[in-house]
C-alpha cells in the first residue's frame, strides 16, 4: 500500500482519444456558456462580470464594528439614503466585517462621498473601524482595465511563439486553443460564481495559463518523444500512450497543487480565497484540456512525422 | 549525470547555508537580531503595504490647469502692459489656447506687436534669441499670442518635480515613517507611506495646491453682477468662506503671494483665543505688503486661499513689520496643517487623486497571520503527501528538496528586499506546490526506465537527463507568465510575479540538483539493485 505510487498501475491503458468526441462537443458547449455568462448583458466595460472598483472605478471600504456583527441591511439603507451611485454591500470574512462599494456621485470628489459614507455609518452603526479603503479614479480604472486585457493577450501570444519555437506550429495552435479554452472557462467561472473580478483574477488567470501550458508542455514533449520513437503507429494511438505515460505525473502534481491551493482556500482569510477557488478550477480545467484539447487538435491538424513520409513504401514482388 | 562530482556538492551546500544564514533574521526576534556581530544579516522579508499597512497613492499633476493659469496670467499681462503703453485695443480675449486683441488704430499695431513680443514670455532655454511665446499679427489690426509647445511641456515637466519636491516636505513635516515618492510616466506621482496615518489627513496634506495670496477686495464691483459671477475688468468673483458673505469681489493683482512667506506657524489670537497661523515674510514681501496697506488705510484686503477668500480684514494701519496672522475658522489642528503647507510651498498646478489603497496596520496583521498559518499548512499538507505517494527515502528527498527550496527563496527576497504583498503568499505556496511538479517527472521517468528494462543506476541517470527537457520547458512557461504580471500588473500584482520567478528559478536549482546528490549519495551509501518506487 505504502507508497502511493506502488499501487498506481504501473502502466495504464485508457483510450483517451475514443472519448475525444464527445469531451469536445462538451468543452465547445461549456465555452459558449462561458463566453454568454461572461458577455450577458452586455453592458460596458465588464458585461455579465462582477467588476472590482478595479476596472470600473469607485470607492471600496471594508469595515468592521468588531466584536458586534454587521447589520447588513442597516448598512444598504443608510447608503442608499445618500444618493450614491450603484452602492454594493456584502458580508466578508467574519460576520463584524463587511465590505461596501460605491461610485462617486457625477460632480463630487471621492474624498466628500467618502467623508460622507463614514459620517453615516458611523452614526448608524457607533463605532466603525474602516479597515480598508480604496479608490480609483474613472482614468486609472479604464487603463486598468486595458491593461489587463493586454496581459491575457500577450501571454496567450508568447505562450504560442514559445511552443512554435520548441515544438512545430500544429503543437503551438494546440496549446493556444488550450489554454483559450480554459482561460474562457475560468471567465465562465467568474461569472456563474458571481466572484469579483479584479486585477487579483487577472493574476490568476495569468498563473493558470503558466500552469495549463506547464502541463501541456510535460504532454507535448513526450508525444514528440514517442513520435520519433514510434514512427509506424497511427497518431491516435501514439497521443493515447503518451497521455497514458503521463498519467501519474499529471495526477501527482495536480492533486498537489490543489491540496496546497485548498489550504490557501481555507485558512488564507477572505481576500485569498476568491483567489484560490480561481485557481483550483484552473488547475483542474488545465489538466483536462491537456489530455482533451490540445492534444486531440494535434490529432485533427496532423503533424509531420520525420522522415516517414519519405520512407519508400515496400515493394511488392 | 549520477556521478557525484565536487562543484555540485559545494554548489548545494553553499545555496543550503546562505538560505539558512539570509532566512535566518524573520525568525530571529528584533533584540536577539541587533545584538547579533556585525557580518550577520539583518535584512527582514519586506512586506507590502497590504501586509503591513499603509497608504499607496497615485497623484496626477493637472497640466493642463497650469497652461489655462498661464493663459489667464499672460492675458492679464497683455492688458496691462498696452494700457502703460497708452495703446488702445478691443475685443482681448483668449481662444482655442490662443489670445487675440484688436488695435484699435491700426498704425499702432506694429508697436503693441513689438511691446508684447519683449515684455511677456521668457527667454527659451537652449535656443539663442528665443521666447516661450510667439507674437503674430492676424489681418491689418489684430494680434494673435501663442505659447510655443515645448516650453509648455518643459514647464509641465517642471512641474511634476516641483510638485515631487513640495510633497516629500510636506510628509517629511507630518513625521511620516519612510514615505516612498516616485515619478510614474509623465505627469504621475505615486506615494507610500506606511504606517496607520490618517489616510484622509495624508491626502488633504498632499493634494492641497496651498496657493496663498493677498489681494484688495474691489469695493465698487456691482454686487448684483457679482452675484451671477460677474465683476468688473481686472476682477474677479472668489467665494467666501469668512462667514460674512458668500462671495467676495476681489481685484486680480495680487499684492503679495505664498512664495514671499519665510515662516509659518500655528498659534493662538491673544484677545479671543482662537487658533491662528502666523506668518513671516521675506524682505521683498514685507516691503510690497507694507507699501500696500499703507495706501490702503481703512479699505480691506482678502486672504485667498486655493481661490477662495478665508478672510478679508479691514488694514487698521501699515503692517511693516514683515509679519501677520490669519484668522479663520480653524482648529489647531488644522492652522498646523495650514503652516505646514505654507512653509512647504504651494504646488505648481492642482493634484487629483487617481488611485488609493489604504490598508489598516491591524488588518494587515490579520492578513499576515492568514498568510503564516495557509502557507504552514499548505507546505506541511504537500511534505506528507509526497512522503505518502514515494516513500519515506524518494518522497524524504523530495521533502528536503523543497524545505532547501522555501528557504532560499525566503532568503533571496530579504537580500534583494522584494516586496512580499499578500498575493505574493499565495505565488509562494504555488511555486512550492509546483516545485514538486519537477521531482515528480524525475521519480516518474525514472520509473519508466526500469520498466523499459534498464538497472537502477541507469534508470536513475536517464530519469534526469531525459525529464530535463520537460522542466525547462515547464518551468520556461511559468516565467514568461510572470514577465507579463510584471510588465501590466501594478502593485500587489508585481509582489506575487516576483515571487513565482524567484520561487522557479530556485525549485529547478533545488528539485534537479539537490535531489540529484542526495540521491547519488543515497546509491553510493547502498548500491541498491532497484529502486523504491517502482
Amino acid at each position: 500500500m505504502w507508497p502511493l505510487i506502488k499501487i498506481l498501475p504501473a502502466m495504464t491503458n485508457f483510450r483517451f482519444v475514443a472519448f475525444a468526441k464527445y469531451a469536445g462537443v462538451a468543452s465547445v458547449v461549456a465555452a459558449l456558456a462561458s463566453i454568454f455568462l461572461a458577455l450577458y448583458p452586455l453592458t460596458p466595460p465588464c458585461g455579465g462580470l462582477n467588476c472590482g472598483i478595479d476596472f470600473k472605478g469607485g470607492t471600496l471600504l471594508e469595515i468592521s464594528t468588531a466584536p458586534r456583527a454587521v447589520d447588513l441591511s442597516r448598512v444598504r439603507s443608510e447608503l442608499g439614503a445618500l444618493e450614491l451611485g450603484d452602492v454594493q454591500v456584502q458580508a466578508f470574512g467574519a460576520p463584524s466585517s463587511a465590505l461596501v462599494r460605491f461610485q462617486t456621485p457625477e460632480g463630487e470628489s471621492s474624498e466628500q462621498a467618502i467623508e460622507e459614507v463614514k459620517a453615516a455609518l458611523n452614526s448608524a452603526l457607533g463605532e466603525v473601524v474602516f479597515a480598508k479603503t480604496e479608490v480609483v479614479g474613472p482614468k486609472v480604472s479604464g487603463e486598468l482595465f486595458q491593461n489587463g486585457l493586454l496581459a491575457l493577450g500577450f501571454a496567450i501570444a508568447l505562450m504560442l511563439i514559445y511552443i512554435w519555437f520548441r515544438f512545430e506550429l500544429q503543437f503551438g495552435i494546440g496549446a493556444v486553443v488550450g489554454l483559450l479554452h480554459d482561460v474562457v472557462l475560468t471567465f465562465g467561472l467568474i461569472a456563474l460564481l458571481d466572484l469579483e473580478f479584479s486585477l487579483t483574477s487577472i493574476a490568476a488567470i495569468l498563473t493558470i495559463i503558466g500552469y495549463s501550458m506547464n502541463d501541456t508542455v510535460v504532454v507535448f514533449d513526450r508525444l514528440r518523444e514517442n513520435l520519433r520513437k514510434f514512427k509506424r503507429m497511427p497518431l491516435a494511438e501514439v497521443i493515447d500512450l503518451t497521455i497514458n505515460e503521463t498519467l501519474s505525473r499529471t495526477i501527482i502534481t495536480g492533486l498537489t497543487t490543489i491540496l496546497a491551493l485548498g489550504a490557501l482556500a481555507i485558512f488564507g482569510g477572505p481576500t485569498l480565497f476568491g483567489f484560490s477557488i480561481i485557481m483550483i478550477f484552473g488547475v483542474v480545467i488545465g489538466t483536462y484540456s491537456s489530455i482533451y484539447v490540445a492534444a486531440p487538435i494535434i490529432l485533427l491538424w496532423g503533424v509531420k512525422r520525420g522522415e516517414e513520409e519519405a520512407e519508400p513504401l515496400p515493394v511488392r514482388t | 549525470m549520477m556521478t557525484l562530482s565536487r562543484w555540485k556538492i559545494i554548489a548545494v551546500v553553499l545555496a543550503v547555508i546562505f538560505g539558512v544564514l539570509f532566512s535566518l533574521p524573520n525568525l530571529l526576534p528584533q533584540q536577539t537580531l541587533a545584538s547579533m556581530p556585525g557580518f550577520f544579516p539583518r535584512q527582514q522579508l519586506n512586506l507590502g503595504l497590504d501586509l503591513q499597512g499603509g497608504s499607496h497613492l497615485l497623484l496626477e499633476v493637472d497640466t493642463e490647469a497650469l497652461r489655462a493659469e498661464r493663459l489667464v496670467n499672460t492675458l492679464e499681462d497683455t492688458r496691462v502692459t498696452l494700457n502703460g503703453e497708452g495703446i488702445a485695443f478691443t475685443e482681448l480675449r483668449q481662444l482655442n489656447g490662443e489670445i487675440t486683441l484688436r488695435v484699435t488704430d491700426p498704425a499702432r499695431r506694429d508697436d503693441a506687436a513689438r511691446v508684447l513680443r519683449t515684455s511677456l514670455g521668457t527667454a527659451l532655454a537652449g535656443t539663442p534669441g528665443g521666447r516661450d511665446i510667439t507674437v503674430r499679427n492676424d489681418g491689418p489690426s489684430g494680434i494673435r499670442i501663442a505659447f510655443v509647445q515645448e516650453a509648455m511641456n518643459a514647464e509641465a515637466a517642471k512641474a511634476v518635480e516641483q510638485s515631487i519636491e513640495i510633497i516629500r516636505r510636506r510628509i517629511d513635516e507630518l513625521g511620516t515613517r519612510e514615505p516612498t515618492i516616485i515619478r510614474q510616466g509623465v505627469d504621475r506621482i505615486v506615494v507610500q507611506a506606511p504606517g496607520e496615518s490618517d489616510p484622509e489627513r495624508l491626502k488633504n496634506v498632499i493634494g492641497q495646491t496651498a496657493k496663498l495670496t493677498f489681494q484688495m477686495v474691489d469695493e465698487s464691483a456691482d454686487m448684483a453682477a457679482a452675484a451671477e459671477g460677474r465683476a468688473p475688468p481686472g476682477s474677479e468673483v472668489l467665494p467666501s468662506e469668512d462667514g460674512m458673505s458668500p462671495f467676495i469681489v476681489v481685484r486680480r493683482r495680487a499684492l503679495v503671494s505664498g512664495e514671499m512667506l519665510t515662516d509659518a506657524s500655528q498659534g493662538f489670537d491673544s484677545q479671543t483665543g482662537e487658533a491662528v497661523v502666523n506668518f513671516r515674510f521675506n524682505s521683498i514681501g514685507a516691503r510690497r505688503f507694507g507699501e500696500a496697506t499703507a495706501q490702503n488705510i481703512g479699505q480691506r484686503f482678502a486672504i485667498v486661499l486655493d481661490g477662495k477668500v478665508i478672510s478679508a480684514p479691514v488694514i487698521r494701519g501699515a503692517i511693516t513689520g514683515g509679519s501677520g496672522q490669519i484668522s479663520g475658522s480653524f482648529t489647531p489642528q488644522t492652522a498646523n496643517d495650514l503652516a505646514v503647507l505654507l512653509r512647504a510651498g504651494a504646488l505648481p498646478a492642482p493634484l487629483t487623486v487617481e488611485e488609493q489603497r489604504t490598508v489598516g496596520a491591524e488588518l494587515g496583521a490579520d492578513a499576515v497571520r492568514a498568510g503564516q498559518i495557509s502557507t504552514t499548512i499548505g507546505f506541511i499538507t504537500i511534505l506528507v503527501f509526497m512522503v505518502f505517494a514515494y516513500g519515506g527515502l524518494f518522497g524524504g528527498i523530495s521533502v528536503i528538496a523543497l524545505l532547501v527550496n522555501a528557504l532560499m527563496i525566503i532568503a533571496i527576497m530579504s537580500v534583494t528586499q522584494a516586496t512580499l504583498t499578500l498575493p505574493g503568499i499565495a505565488g509562494l505556496i504555488l511555486t512550492l506546490a509546483v516545485a514538486v511538479d519537477a521531482n515528480v517527472l524525475i521519480y516518474e521517468r525514472m520509473r519508466d526506465e526500469i520498466r523499459a528494462g534498464r538497472n537502477a543506476i541507469a534508470a536513475m541517470d536517464a530519469g534526469f537527463s531525459k525529464a530535463m527537457s520537460s522542466i525547462i520547458d515547464a518551468n520556461v512557461t511559468t516565467i514568461l507568465a510572470a514577465l507579463i504580471m510584471f510588465q501590466f500588473g501594478s502593485g500587489p500584482v508585481r509582489g506575487f510575479a516576483w515571487t513565482l520567478s524567484i520561487g522557479v528559478l530556485t525549485s529547478v536549482f533545488t528539485a534537479v540538483l539537490v535531489t540529484q546528490v542526495l540521491l547519488a549519495l543515497w546509491f553510493r551509501a547502498k548500491r541498491p539493485k532497484t529502486l523504491p518506487i517502482v
